[in-house]
This record gives C-alpha cells, structure tokens and sequence, in this order.
C-alpha cells in the first residue's frame, strides 16, 4: 500500500501536495514525465478518478502539462519551479508559526529555538 | 418549450445516471427491507453502500442486479427497468460462493465466457496473473483468499456497465484485500463501467471510492461525494459514517 491518507483533507488535494514535494525535493525532475493515470492509481491504492482530478489540479497550478498522446509531464519552466519552491517553504513555515503561536511562544522562543535546532542538525 | 426543456433534462439524466431508483419499496412478509427510495447514481463512478448489518444494502444491490423486484416504485438500469434480463449490463458479484468447487480455474473462465457475451477472456487471463491464480487449480482446493480473487477476476472480465459487488473484502486477510483493491483499480475502465460494492470495510476502502450512500433501517438517508465529506464537512469517510448512521 502507497502512503496513508491524512482523514481531513480530499485524497486528490494530498495527491496534488505529495507530487509537489516530490518535484521540489528532486525526486521528479523538470520535464519529467509523471506515470500514466492508472500506474499513478494502482500504486497509490487510490481511486483513477481521483488521480485524474490530482493531475487537472497541478495542470492548474501549472506545476505541470500534459501532452496529447504522450501523458502529463512535471513543467520545464523554472521560474514557475522556483515559485513552486517558495510557496511550500511559505506554507510550512505559516503552518509552524501558526502553531507555535497558538501554544503561546513569542517570535523570539521560535527564532531561538529553530537556530538551536539547525545548529545541532549540523 | 418547458415540456421541451423537461425532455432534453431527461435525456441528459440518462446520459448520465447509470442508476435511478424511483420511490422503491422492497417487502419481505413481515418486514419492509427498504422504504421509499429515490436516488441516482452517475456513470463511472466508484460508489459504496455503507450502512450496518440488515440496513438494507444487499436488497438494494440485487434490486439493481434485477434478482428482487420491487414491491412498489420503479428501478432503472442504465435507461432500461431492471427485471432478470437486465443481467447483460449487470455483472453481479455475490457475496456467495457461487463456483462449481470441481472446476478448475481455466473450466471456470471457459464456463463464465459461455454464459456471458460481454466476457473478455483475455482481459481474465491477464488478471489471474496480476492475482497469482494458476489456472490449473481446482476451486476446491483455493484458499478463501484466492476464491475471492477469482471471483473479482470474474465479474470484472465482463465489459457491463455496470458491476456490482456485495461485500468483496468481507472475511479476507489484509493482503487479500489489498490485492483486490489493487487489481479493481488496475482492471476498472471507468470510462465505460460503474462499480457499485457494499462493504463494511469503509476505512480501506475509502480512497477507491468517488461516493458513497448511507442506508439505514432501509432508508436510503444520504448520497454524497467523498471529496466533500473531507474537503467540506472535514471528516473522514469513517467518522461521517458515525454521525450518518447514528
């Protein structure tokens, strides 16, 4: 079985994040080409429709473009790449904060306490 | 021109709706299995019935199948009533055993490719390879796991519109059902085929599914899009259940 679900969010909104963070972190490279609908499916253990919908959906975000024929492949412009890149770096980091927020630490707590962290990862 | 706009809206519906139940009731002496249903359901679609034992889900089902007839109101199978000659555009999978146990694999396939003209033979090789079946093994000697998956196999070489399932992962061990599911969604062509299954297990079947109907007490009490159970009400499939059926 592919990864599990999160049981919020619609399956093809994960599907959309998921290959998102795939084309950022370099797993799916620009202009490569995505597995067809079903492969997609059949390894996800999820819905064709489903897949069909995720695929509409980063054809939107322009994240990627499918070509008559040949299947849907991650887009080659690297400006839209860089956004890409920008925009889940501003989720995550508006997701953290908010949460951190919420439990009450001040800016400077998580200023310190991310350089910590970083400071040991090294 | 509002009779005309009535009509063309029919035959969109038509176009659409693989399934119509139009103020269906089913008696059984004693007991009324289903009250007053009236629902459709779209082509090309994964839909679920969901609901607990008794609710009324296997009634429903072999009335699209046209194994009971209603006791009031109408059922409609891609346009046409569904009576026992709908099985052409019906494959249904029952929750049974229905196989012969001294057939072979193979003398099934062959058995089912004469009963049903829409049987595509090549398309049920090629899953009794995705499945690990060989085709040599006599049905009584499978285990429950691989009866199941010869069962799927056969309802899903049938190129009917639409495929019904009663309780395909019922009783299996998880990797079964995972194979199942797999080989559903690998051997499915949504582009020409509706599956309509019930099912208990609703948590792992969740992300094959585009909708789902809650039955109760043989009340048909919602039908609703998977994508708005998350993306709207914000709960999973299981939870929406819980708060559905309670």
């Amino acid at each position: 079985m592919g990864e599990e679900f999160n049981s919020t969010q619609p399956i093809y909104h994960q599907l959309v994040q998921r290959v998102c963070r795939q084309i950022v972190g370099g797993v799916l490279r620009a202009g490569e080409k995505l597995p067809s609908v079903r492969d997609f499916a059949v390894r996800n253990s999820v819905n064709p429709n489903t897949v069909q919908r995720a695929y509409a959906e980063l054809e939107r975000l322009a994240v990627v473009e499918s070509r008559r024929g040949l299947g849907t492949f991650v887009t080659e412009d690297a400006a839209r790449l860089d956004e890409l890149r920008e925009q889940l770096k501003d989720n995550q980091i508006t997701a953290f904060v908010l949460d951190m927020k919420e439990m009450g630490f001040s800016s400077e707590e998580i200023m310190e306490g991310v350089e910590e962290h970083l400071a040991e990862d090294k | 021109m509002l009779k005309i706009n009535e009509a063309i809206k029919e035959d969109l519906a038509l176009a659409t709706d693989i399934v119509r139940f139009d103020h269906v009731t089913k008696r059984y002496p004693g007991k009324v299995a289903l009250r007053d249903a009236t629902f459709t359901l779209p082509r090309g679609k994964v839909i679920g019935l969901i609901g607990p034992n008794g609710s009324g889900k296997s009634t429903v089902l072999k009335l699209m199948a046209g194994l009971l007839r209603a006791s009031g109101g109408t059922v409609a199978i891609n346009g046409k009533p569904a009576t026992r000659r709908i099985g052409g555009e019906v494959a249904y999978l029952s929750e049974l055993d229905a196989l012969y146990s001294s057939f072979t694999i193979e003398e099934t396939i062959r058995l089912h490719q004469g009963l049903y003209e829409d049987f595509n033979q090549e398309k049920a090789h090629e899953m009794l390879a995705f499945m690990q079946l060989n085709p040599g093994d006599r049905v009584k000697n499978l285990s429950k796991g691989n009866r199941g998956r010869l069962k799927i196999v056969l309802a899903l070489s049938r190129r009917a519109a639409l495929i019904l399932m009663d309780e395909p992962l019922s009783g299996l061990d998880p990797i079964v059902r995972e194979s199942i599911i797999k080989g559903m969604i690998s051997f499915i062509d949504l582009e020409t085929q509706t599956v309509i299954m019930t099912t208990h297990e609703v948590a792992e079947i969740e992300p094959v599914l585009d909708l789902v109907v809650a039955i109760r007490d043989g009340q048909v009490l919602k039908v609703e899009e998977i994508d708005n159970i998350r993306g709207e009400l914000n709960m999973s499939l299981v939870e929406w259940m819980k708060q559905t059926l309670a």
